[in-house]
C-alpha cells in the first residue's frame, strides 16, 4: 500500500554530506580520565546533586536528582570518585560556566546493581512513566525535553505514535546508523511507548536518503502489524516535530499547542532506543550516539559515548583535528552553535559534533541590505514573514516581533540559508527571543516588587493605625479613671472633714467641763477668765485644735 | 432668526444635559494614567527620583508635576516607554538624580553584621530577613538594588553586588553585522546595492 503524504510550506535542499560518517560501525567510546555533568542537560529545572565530593559511584549510579515537574536526573555513566561539584564550561551558546559533577573515573567501569523490574506489558503505566523518568531519560533529537512527559497521554486519545528517523540536518548520520545497527532495540523501544501512550498506530518515518536504515528497519517489522516504516522524500527541516507531522498525516499542529492536542506524539528513534533500555534491561541513560565528522576531523565516525566525556578526547579517538579546521560546531551545521572551547563536556542533547573547515560552512560574509526578495518567506517552514520580523529586531520592536508570531519560529535557518544579501536572521530572531524574555522576568520582578512595596506600606499604615488606636484608647481609659479618682479624693476629704468635725466636738465636748454644774460664782468666774484668755490666745489654740483632728 | 437661536439653545441644553450625566455614570475612579505610568516603572522604590516611591512618582509625572526623567533605575528604556505613552519627546536622564547603572544587588557581610534591624526597617519590599540581634541576610530575588538599606548601616556592612550571569538569564547580543556597516564590502563593487 503506498501511504498518501502531504507536504509542509517551504523547506531548502542543502548538501547532505552523510557518507563521510557512515562508513564505520558504530565504534564504543573509550572511558575518559574525567567526566564532567552539567546538572542542566535538559530542557526544565536543573538537577540537584545527591552525591559528596569524594564519594565512590558506580556506572548507573543516580548522581543528581531531578527537580520539579520538568526535569530529569543524571547518573554517573562510568564508576569513580567524585572530585568537583563546581561551575565547569557547558555547551552553550554564551560559553559560559555552569554547575556540574566532576568523577574521576576508576577504569573499571563497573556497573550499580540493576535489572529489570517485569516485562513492560505488566508495568502500569503511570509507574511506567517514573521509570522513565528515574531513567534520566530526555529526548534525544537535540532539544532534550524530558520524555515521560511526552508520554502521558493526559486524558487524550492518542491516535499516532511517530517515531522520528528523518535526521534531516546535514553531516548527522548517529539516527541513521543506529537504526542500520540496531533496529530491534528501536523496535522494543516503540512498543513501550505504544503502551504507555495506547496510541493506535505507530508510524516510523525515514528519510529517502536512508536508504539502509529504511531496509533495516523495514525488515525488523516485517511481522508488525501496528507498526509502519515510511519512507518520506529529503527535505529540510522534515525532522521539525510540526513538519513531520503535516507530512505524515496532513494535519496542522496549533500554533502554541502540543502535538497532543491533535492526538499526535513524536519522539526520536534513539530516545526509543534509550526506553527499551531502560525497561527491558534496567539501565539508565548514561550514553548516546555522536556523529563526529567535518573535514576538519581526520576519522569521522559515529561513536557511543558516556555522557560527560570532554569533546577533545572524542576528537581524539576520531584521529585528530586537521590543520584547516575553521571551527567546531555541536549540532548541525543549520541549527548547531560554535564552540568556544574544545573542553567542553557531551551532553544528553548533543548528536552531533562537526570539525568544520572554511568549505563545509559559509564564513559569516559581509552582510548586505535587504532587497525584499522574498525568498526566505517562500522557504518559511512555519510560514513566517521572516523579512518583516528582521526589520522590527534590528528596530529592537520586540512587540511587533510578537504580532508577528516570532515564537513560532523554529530557528531551523532556512531563511538565512537562502538570503542572498548573507544577513544572520536566525541570529536576529534569537536576540528578540531573549530580550523579550528578558523583558518578560523584569517585569514579573518589578510585579512582584510592586505587591511587597504596597504590602508593606500597608503593614506600615496598619501598625500606625493601630499604635494610634492603642494610643485613643489608653487616654480614654485615663479620662475615664480621672473623675472616679476625683471622687475618691472628694469622699477622703469628706471623710477627713466629718473626722476633723466629730474630734472637733468631742474637744468641745472635752473642753465643756464635765463638772460645770452647781459651779459657785467664783468658780464660774474662773472659768470665764480661761476661756476668755483663750479666746485671747485663738491662734494657739487653733493650732492644738488642728493637731488633734489631725491625729485623729 | 428666534428659531434658530432657540433651536440651538435646546441642543445646547440637551447635549449639556448628556454629558453631565456621563460624567457622573461614567466616571472612572482612581488615576487610569498614573496607574499606566506606574506599569512602566521600575518598582525599585528607591526614591532618587524625589518622590517616597513609585507610584507617586507615577501619580506627580500623571499630574504633569515631574518630567519623565527622573528615574534612574529605569533608565533610557523607561524614560522611552513613557514618552511614547505620553506622547512627548524622549529627554535625556536628568543628571541630578543619579546616573543609569547595571543591576546589583544588596549583600550582607554576615560576619560584620550586628543585628540593628535598621536595614531592615529602610527596606521598601521587605527583602531583608533578621530579627534584633540576629543575624540579617538579603533575599536576592527579592531585592530591587535600590540601596536604600546601605546608609543606615552603622556598621556598613552592606555592598552593593552585580547578579551573577548564568546561562538561564544570558541574551543573544544583537547581531554586530548590521548592514549598516558596509566597510568590508569590497571595492570592487562600489555602490553595488544602495545602503
Amino acid at each position: 500500500m503506498i501511504r498518501q503524504l502531504w507536504k509542509f510550506h517551504g523547506g531548502i535542499h542543502p548538501p547532505q554530506h552523510k557518507q563521510a560518517s557512515t562508513q564505520q560501525a558504530i565504534t564504543k567510546a573509550e572511558i575518559p580520565r574525567h567526566l564532567v555533568l552539567p546538572l542542566h542537560q535538559h530542557i526544565g529545572e536543573s538537577a540537584e546533586p545527591c552525591v559528596a565530593i569524594g564519594e565512590h559511584v558506580l556506572k548507573g549510579q543516580p548522581i543528581a536528582c531531578p527537580q520539579g515537574y520538568i526535569s530529569a536526573p543524571i547518573h554517573a555513566s562510568s564508576s569513580g570518585t567524585v572530585v568537583a561539584i563546581e561551575d565547569r564550561l557547558i555547551p552553550h551558546p554564551s560559553g559560559m560556566s555552569a554547575p556540574c559533577i566532576v568523577i574521576e573515573t576508576d577504569g573499571e567501569d563497573r556497573w550499580i546493581e540493576h535489572s529489570p523490574e517485569a516485562p513492560y506489558t505488566e508495568i502500569e503505566t503511570s509507574h511506567l512513566r517514573n521509570l522513565i523518568r528515574n531513567a534520566g531519560i530526555v529526548g534525544l533529537g537535540g532539544a532534550g525535553f524530558p520524555s515521560y512527559i511526552k508520554l502521558n497521554p493526559a486524558g487524550k486519545v492518542i491516535d499516532t505514535l511517530i517515531l522520528n528517523g528523518v535526521e534531516c540536518e546535514p553531516y548527522m548520520t548517529c539516527d541513521d546508523m543506529l537504526m542500520r545497527e540496531n533496529p530491534q532495540s528501536i523496535l522494543a523501544g516503540a512498543r513501550i511507548m505504544q503502551h504507555a501512550l495506547q496510541a493506535k498506530q505507530v508510524l516510523i518515518a525515514i528519510e529517502d536518503n536512508k536508504p539502509l536504515a529504511y531496509d533495516a528497519m523495514q525488515e525488523a517489522t516485517a511481522n508488525d502489524t501496528d507498526i509502519e516504516v515510511i519512507q518520506v522524500p529529503t527535505l529540510y527541516p522534515q525532522g521539525g516535530e510540526k513538519q513531520l507531522i503535516k507530512v505524515l498525516t496532513g494535519k496542522e499542529c496549533p500554533s502554541d499547542g502540543l502535538p497532543l492536542q491533535i492526538g499526535i506524539v513524536v519522539h526520536n528513534v534513539a530516545t526509543a532506543a534509550a526506553i527499551h533500555r531502560a525497561i527491558d534491561l534496567g539501565e539508565p541513560m548514561i550514553s548516546r550516539i555522536v556523529t563526529v565528522t567535518g573535514d576538519g576531523v581526520r576519522q569521522p565516525r559515529n561513536l557511543d559515548v558516556p555522557f560527560g566525556t570532554p569533546m577533545q578526547a572524542l576528537l581524539d579517538q576520531c584521529g585528530g583535528l586537521t590543520e584547516d579546521v575553521d571551527r567546531i560546531i555541536m549540532g548541525g551545521p543549520m541549527m548547531g552553535f560554535a564552540m568556544h572551547s574544545t573542553d567542553i563536556p557531551l551532553v544528553k542533547t548533543t548528536n552531533c559534533i562537526l570539525a568544520a573547515t572554511k568549505d563545509n560552512v559559509t564564513p559569516p560574509s559581509h552582510v548586505m541590505p535587504c532587497i525584499r526578495c522574498g525568498d526566505c518567506a517562500s522557504v518559511c517552514p512555519v510560514s513566517l514573514l521572516p523579512q518583516q520580523l528582521h526589520w522590527f529586531s534590528r528596530a529592537r520592536e520586540f512587540e511587533k516581533t510578537q504580532e508577528y508570531n516570532l515564537f513560532d519560529c523554529i530557528e531551523c535557518g532556512c531563511c538565512a540559508y537562502v538570503c542572498p544579501s548573507n544577513i544572520p536572521l536566525i541570529h536576529y530572531f534569537r536576540y528578540a527571543k531573549t530580550e523579550i524574555w528578558a523583558q518578560e522576568r523584569e517585569k514579573e520582578k518589578a510585579d512582584l516588587a510592586r505587591q511587597r512595596h504596597d504590602f508593606r506600606q500597608s503593614r506600615i499604615d496598619r501598625e500606625k493605625a493601630e499604635k494610634a488606636a492603642r494610643l485613643a484608647k489608653k487616654k480614654a481609659a485615663l479620662a475615664a479613671k480621672q473623675p472616679a479618682a476625683d471622687k475618691k479624693d472628694a469622699d477622703k476629704q469628706d471623710a477627713i472633714k466629718a473626722a476633723m468635725d466629730r474630734a472637733k466636738a468631742k474637744k468641745e465636748q472635752q473642753a465643756a467641763a464635765k463638772n460645770t454644774d452647781n459651779l459657785t460664782e467664783a468658780q464660774q468666774k474662773q472659768i470665764d477668765d480661761a476661756d476668755s484668755r483663750r479666746a485671747a490666745t485663738a491662734i494657739p489654740t487653733a493650732a492644738t485644735d488642728d493637731k488633734g483632728g489631725q491625729n485623729t | 432668526m428666534l428659531t434658530a437661536i432657540l433651536a440651538l439653545t435646546a441642543l445646547a441644553l440637551l447635549f449639556g444635559l448628556l454629558l453631565g450625566f456621563a460624567a457622573v455614570r461614567f466616571r472612572v475612579e482612581g488615576d487610569p494614567l498614573a496607574e499606566k505610568i506606574d506599569a512602566i516603572l521600575p518598582q525599585t522604590q528607591c526614591g532618587q527620583c524625589g518622590y517616597p516611591g513609585c507610584r507617586p512618582y507615577a501619580e506627580a509625572i500623571a499630574s504633569g508635576e515631574a518630567e519623565i526623567n527622573r528615574c534612574p533605575p529605569g533608565g533610557e528604556t523607561t524614560i522611552i516607554a513613557l514618552a511614547d505613552l505620553l506622547g512627548c519627546d524622549p529627554i535625556p536622564l536628568d543628571e541630578e538624580v543619579g546616573e543609569e547603572k547595571p543591576f546589583t544587588v544588596a549583600v550582607i557581610d554576615e560576619k560584620t553584621c550586628i543585628g540593628c534591624t535598621l536595614c531592615i526597617q529602610a527596606c521598601p519590599v521587605d527583602a531583608i530577613l533578621g530579627a534584633a540581634k540576629q543575624m540579617h541576610t538579603v533575599i536576592e530575588s527579592e531585592c530591587t538594588g535600590c540601596e536604600l538599606c546601605v546608609e543606615p548601616c552603622p556598621v556598613d556592612c552592606i555592598t552593593m553586588e552585580p547578579v551573577k550571569m548564568d546561562i538561564f538569564h544570558w541574551k543573544w547580543p544583537y547581531p554586530e553585522q548590521s548592514e549598516e556597516q558596509p566597510a568590508k564590502r569590497p571595492k570592487s563593487q562600489p555602490g553595488a546595492a544602495a545602503s
